[in-house]
């Protein structure tokens, strides 16, 4: 079974990034951003991108990017503020309160004794 | 007890997209011991096959101008396996299986900072598996109940459950079958109904505040 990025030469990740091995602290994305492109791949475009910009067609979230691309979390989040700053991709961020929304808690209780 | 692993998908083309309209993400994490029944129950309730992933994280220093220099420092890498729930139009419910074991709880803030909060899967035939990520979950202030997955062993009864793990007499401690959806379901009803009741009263919220 091949786990993301582990079985990879090191290299390829560095590649990847321009040498960045980790998203800074003021990175956008949490694991649950949902990610939607804005634009279709174009020709030349590094793969990775490519293969964000088709997989977020519909709304798609961080780690499921990151599962699909067999890549790291960090490196995937590196990839999507790149192509957040060119304005290829929208992110549509958790939500997130010091204390959960009550209304948001009534609609996941909702949903879960809906399944 | 059948034993659930996460599965590598080959072809794209079998990922069931959501929504257009869905725009709030949000986390909940099953933490247990290796072969807790994390995977099998994130399988139960999920509507994708669960996937895997992995963050690593360096510990000290960054290891970007010197590759070379990556020898002396100390790499974290931890696999997870999540699954996913579509609640409504616009929320999505995504559930992580997360091993408790004690290198994964460096990376706890940057994968889980804003969850919703914790089950603490047990397996009560290795109850001591448990006491670390609770005592971890505690420790950040984040919301958590407690669900046996029944493995056919010896029976406890809830008493002595909570005097072995030390819990919180206010902390749900539920027995559960995690191969069963309804059952997997019943568990994160109690959760969530747990972190509202949290909310609801100020001074156990003052004690249990979302990290």
């Amino acid at each position: 079974m091949s786990r993301p990025g582990r079985d990879d030469a090191p290299d390829r990740l560095y590649t990847l990034t321009g040498g960045r091995s980790r998203s800074g602290p003021d990175n956008p994305f949490d694991l649950v951003t949902l990610v939607v492109a804005e634009c279709d791949p174009v020709p030349g475009m590094q793969s990775e991108h490519t293969a964000i910009l088709r997989l977020t067609e519909r709304p798609t979230a961080v780690v499921e990017i990151a599962a699909e691309l067999k890549l790291p979390v960090s490196i995937t989040r590196i990839l999507l503020s790149d192509l957040l700053a060119a304005g290829r991709v929208s992110a549509r961020h958790p939500r997130k309160a010091a204390v959960p929304d009550p209304d948001i808690l009534e609609q996941v209780l909702v949903g879960l004794r809906n399944l | 007890m059948d034993s659930a692993t996460s599965e590598t998908r080959p072809a794209a083309e079998t990922r069931t997209p959501l929504g257009a309209s869905a725009d709030n993400g949000l986390k909940i994490v099953v933490v247990g011991g290796f072969g807790a029944g994390k995977t099998t129950m994130v399988r139960s309730v999920s509507e994708i096959r669960p996937l895997n992933t992995e963050e690593t994280m360096t510990q000290a220093g960054e290891a970007v101008d010197d590759i070379s220099g990556v020898r002396g420092k100390t790499a974290t890498t931890v696999a997870f396996d999540f699954g996913r729930i579509t609640l409504d139009s616009r929320n999505v419910l995504y559930l992580f299986g997360a091993p408790g074991q004690e290198r994964f709880w460096f990376l706890w803030d940057r994968l889980f900072s804003g969850t919703l909060g914790a089950v603490v899967l047990v397996d009560t035939r290795r109850i001591d598996d448990s006491w670390y990520a609770i005592d971890r979950l505690e420790k950040h202030g984040t919301p958590f109940i407690v669900a046996c997955n029944d493995f056919g062993g010896p029976t406890f009864t809830p008493q002595q459950i909570r005097e072995a793990l030390d819990l919180d007499p206010h902390v749900p401690l539920v027995n559960c079958d995690a191969r069963s959806r309804e059952s997997s379901k019943i568990v994160l009803i109690t959760l969530v109904e747990h972190i509202r009741s949290l909310y609801a009263d100020p001074a156990r919220a003052s004690r249990q505040e979302l990290v």
